[in-house]
C-alpha cells in the first residue's frame, strides 16, 4: 500500500457533515412532531455553516481534507475525504437544502397554521437523512461505504415521492424504487468483484493500484450501468419524470437538484479515478453518446408534454446528458491531467448551476400549483400578472438552462462547447448546441403563456405569500450569479485532486 | 472436475447463476412482486460471490478472508430494509387500487399484482 490516508486537523468537519442530521433525526423521533420543522431549520442552518467552513479549510490549506475513521486505515478502515469538486458538492448541497427548507416550512404554515401533521414530519425527517446520505456520498472513500450512502439515498428519497399518498404517486416510488434497488445491486456486485481483485475498496488505493484486467472492466461496467439506473440517463430514465413530478414541490426540488446528482458524481470518480486510461475511454464514448441521446430525446419529450413539472422532470433528464459528455472531453492527456482542462470545471459548473436552477424551477412550479389547483400550461394565460415573482424565477432558471450569458448554465456550456470543438468532437458541439435551442423551446413555452394577455381573467383559488416566491427567485439568481465565474479552469475544483495519481501511470 | 467443486469455485458459480436467474426475474416479469422477489434472488446471488470471494482471499493462516463477511452482515441488513420499504409500498398501491377498482370499475380490482 503505497498510499495511506492521514486524518488532517479539520477532518472531523466531514464527519459533523455525516452526523449532525441523523442527530437531528433522532431528536424529532425523541422531542416529537411539534418541534420538527425548528429542529430541522437548525440543523440545515449549521449543516450550511459546516459546509462553508469545509470549503474555507479547503481554500485556505490548498489540500483535500481527510479523516481516518477510529484511527484504522483502509483496507480494514474507512476513510472519509473531501476535494475541491467534494467541496463545492457539499456547500451546493447544504444551500439548495437550506433554500428548499424554508420553502416548505411557509408552504406548510399556508395550510394548516404550522401545525404537525404525520406527512410534515416525515417531510423533515426524510429531509435531514437526505442531507446526512448526500454529504456521506460526496465524502465517502471506500466503495462499500458508498454503497450504504446511496442505499440511504434511495430510503430517504423514495418515500419523498409519495408524500401525498394517492395511487399514481405510489406506484411512481415503487417504480423509483425498484430501478434504484437494481441499480445498487449491480454497483454492489461490481464492488465485490474489485474486492476480490484488489484486496481493497479505498478509492485512493485503487486509483493507484488499477491496471488493464478484465476483472476490473467487468466490475467497472457493472457499477456504471448500475449507477446509471439511478441516475436516470437515457434509457433507464423512465422512472424520473413520474416521480419527479408527482412529488410535493419541495419535495421535486430536492429529488431533481441534488438526488440524481450522487450516482453522477461517483461515475465521475470511477472514471476519473479508478478506470485504467484505455478502459476510460472507451467508458467516456459510450456515456458521452448515451448523454448525447439524453439531451435530444428527453429535451422534445419536454417540449410536448402538458403538465408543467412533467415538463420540467423531463428537462432534468436532458440537462444530466450534459454532464455525460463530460467524459470524452475531460479525457486529458499525459501534460493535462483531467481536473485541470476546461471540461471539467465546464462539467462541475453544468452540475452546480443546474442544481440551483432546476430547484428554482420546482419551486416556482410549486407556486403555480398552490395559487392556481393545477399545472396544465395550457390552462396558464397570464400567470405572470398575477404571480410577477414566480414567473420571473422561472424565467431566470430558464436562461440557465438554456445557456444565455449572463447564467451558469452559459459559462459550464460555453466551456463544454469549446472543448468540443477543441477537442476534435463536431457531433458532441452540435448536440450541446441543439440542446440549448430545444431548451430555449420549451422555457419559452411557460414565459411566453406567463406573458400573455388572458381572454378571461385568471383567477387565483388561494392567495400565496411573497415568501414562497421569493425563495425561488433567490435560487434562480444565484443560477445566474454563477455565470459571473470566469472562463477558465477554476482552481477551487482542482484541490486535492494530484494526491490521486493518473490510474494506470506507472 | 475437481476444481469445479472447490467450494470458492462452487458458490462462485452458484452466485452467477443465482445473478442471472434475479436479473431474468427483474427484467421479464411485469408483475411487481415478482421483480421484488427477483431483486431478493439478485441479493443472495451477490452475496455467495462475495463469499467466493471471502474464500479465495484467505490467507494468514485462516479460512476465510473476514472483510467480505462483514460486508455481507452489512448488506442483508440493506437488502432486507429495502425489500421491506417495496412490500409496504406494493401492499398500500394494491390497497389503494382496490379501493378504486370498487369505485370505478369492479370488473378490474387487481390491476397491478
Amino acid at each position: 500500500m503505497t498510499s495511506v490516508h492521514a486524518t488532517t486537523p479539520s477532518g472531523f468537519l466531514l464527519v459533523l457533515a455525516v452526523i449532525l442530521p441523523v442527530c437531528a433525526v433522532l431528536a424529532i423521533v425523541a422531542c416529537g412532531p411539534r418541534s420538527a420543522a425548528r429542529i430541522a431549520m437548525t440543523t440545515l442552518a449549521a449543516g450550511l455553516a459546516v459546509a462553508i467552513a469545509i470549503a474555507m479549510e479547503l481554500v485556505a490549506g490548498g489540500t483535500a481534507l481527510s479523516y481516518v475513521v477510529g484511527g484504522w486505515q483502509p483496507p480494514l478502515g474507512i476513510a472519509l475525504r473531501a476535494d475541491g469538486l467534494s467541496g463545492a458538492m457539499i456547500v451546493m448541497t447544504a444551500l439548495v437544502l437550506g433554500a428548499v427548507g424554508l420553502f416548505a416550512r411557509s408552504q406548510y404554515a399556508l395550510h394548516d397554521g404550522g401545525g404537525a401533521g404525520r406527512a410534515q414530519t416525515t417531510f423533515w425527517i426524510l429531509l435531514l437523512a437526505l442531507a446526512s446520505a448526500l454529504n456521506a456520498t460526496f465524502v465517502g472513500e471506500d466503495l462499500f461505504n458508498l454503497y450504504v450512502a446511496l442505499e440511504l439515498l434511495t430510503f430517504a428519497a423514495v418515500p419523498l415521492v409519495c408524500l401525498d399518498g394517492r395511487a399514481e404517486t405510489v406506484k411512481a416510488a415503487l417504480r423509483y424504487l425498484l430501478f434504484a434497488l437494481l441499480g445498487s445491486l449491480l454497483y454492489l456486485l461490481g464492488t465485490g468483484l474489485i474486492y476480490g481483485q484488489y484486496g481493497t475498496l479505498d478509492l485512493l488505493a485503487l486509483s493507484q493500484l488499477s491496471r488493464e484486467d478484465p476483472a476490473l472492466s467487468a466490475a467497472l461496467a457493472l457499477m456504471i450501468v448500475g449507477l446509471l439506473a439511478k441516475a436516470a440517463l437515457f434509457p433507464l430514465h423512465l422512472w424520473l419524470p413520474p416521480a419527479h413530478a408527482g412529488a410535493p414541490a419541495p419535495a421535486s426540488a430536492v429529488l431533481s437538484a441534488l438526488v440524481i446528482k450522487a450516482p453522477v458524481f461517483l461515475i465521475l470518480r470511477l472514471v476519473l479515478d479508478v478506470a485504467p486510461p484505455q478502459a476510460a475511454a472507451v467508458a467516456g464514448q459510450m456515456l458521452a453518446v448515451l448523454g448525447a441521446v439524453s439531451i435530444l430525446f428527453c429535451s422534445v419529450m419536454a417540449l410536448r408534454q402538458a403538465r408543467l413539472k412533467l415538463m420540467i422532470a423531463y428537462s432534468t433528464v436532458a440537462q444530466i446528458g450534459y454532464l455525460f459528455i463530460v467524459f470524452p472531453l475531460a479525457a486529458g492527456s499525459a501534460d493535462l491531467p483531467p481536473w485541470s482542462t476546461i471540461a471539467w470545471t465546464g462539467g462541475a459548473l453544468q452540475l452546480i448551476s443546474h442544481a440551483l436552477a432546476k430547484s428554482a424551477m420546482f419551486l416556482a412550479a410549486g407556486v403555480v400549483y398552490e395559487a392556481f389547483g393545477h399545472d396544465r400550461i395550457a390552462d396558464l394565460r397570464g400567470f405572470g400578472r398575477v404571480l410577477p415573482i414566480s414567473a420571473a424565477a422561472f424565467g431566470l432558471a430558464g436562461l440557465s438552462l438554456m445557456g444565455i450569458p449572463p447564467s451558469g448554465g452559459f459559462v459550464a456550456k460555453c466551456l463544454l462547447l469549446t472543448a468540443a470543438v477543441a477537442e476534435g468532437y463536431p457531433w458532441l458541439a452540435a448536440t450541446i448546441l441543439a440542446g440549448g435551442l430545444l431548451a430555449g423551446g420549451y422555457v419559452f413555452r411557460v414565459i411566453d403563456k406567463a406573458l400573455a394577455n388572458p381572454a378571461a381573467p385568471i383567477v387565483v383559488q388561494r392567495a400565496v405569500p411573497r415568501r414562497l416566491e421569493i425563495v425561488a427567485l433567490a435560487l434562480a439568481a444565484a443560477a445566474v450569479m454563477l455565470g459571473f465565474l470566469p472562463l477558465r479552469p477554476f482552481e477551487f475544483l482542482q484541490i486535492g485532486r494530484s494526491g490521486v495519481s493518473m490510474a494506470g501511470l506507472p | 472436475m475437481t476444481a469445479v467443486l472447490q467450494p470458492g469455485v462452487l458458490f462462485g458459480l452458484c452466485g452467477a447463476v443465482l445473478v442471472g436467474i434475479g436479473l431474468f426475474a427483474i427484467v421479464t416479469h411485469p408483475a411487481l412482486l415478482r421483480r421484488i422477489v427477483g431483486c431478493n434472488i439478485l441479493g443472495a446471488g451477490i452475496f455467495l460471490v462475495f463469499g467466493a470471494v471471502a474464500r479465495r482471499g484467505a490467507g494468514a493462516g485462516l479460512d476465510a478472508d473476514p472483510v467480505p463477511q462483514a460486508l455481507v452482515i452489512t448488506g442483508i441488513v440493506v437488502a432486507f430494509s429495502a425489500s421491506a420499504l417495496a412490500v409496504a409500498l406494493l401492499k398500500r398501491l394494491s390497497e389503494l387500487s382496490v379501493g378504486e377498482g370498487r369505485a370505478a370499475e369492479p370488473a378490474a380490482p387487481r390491476s397491478e399484482t
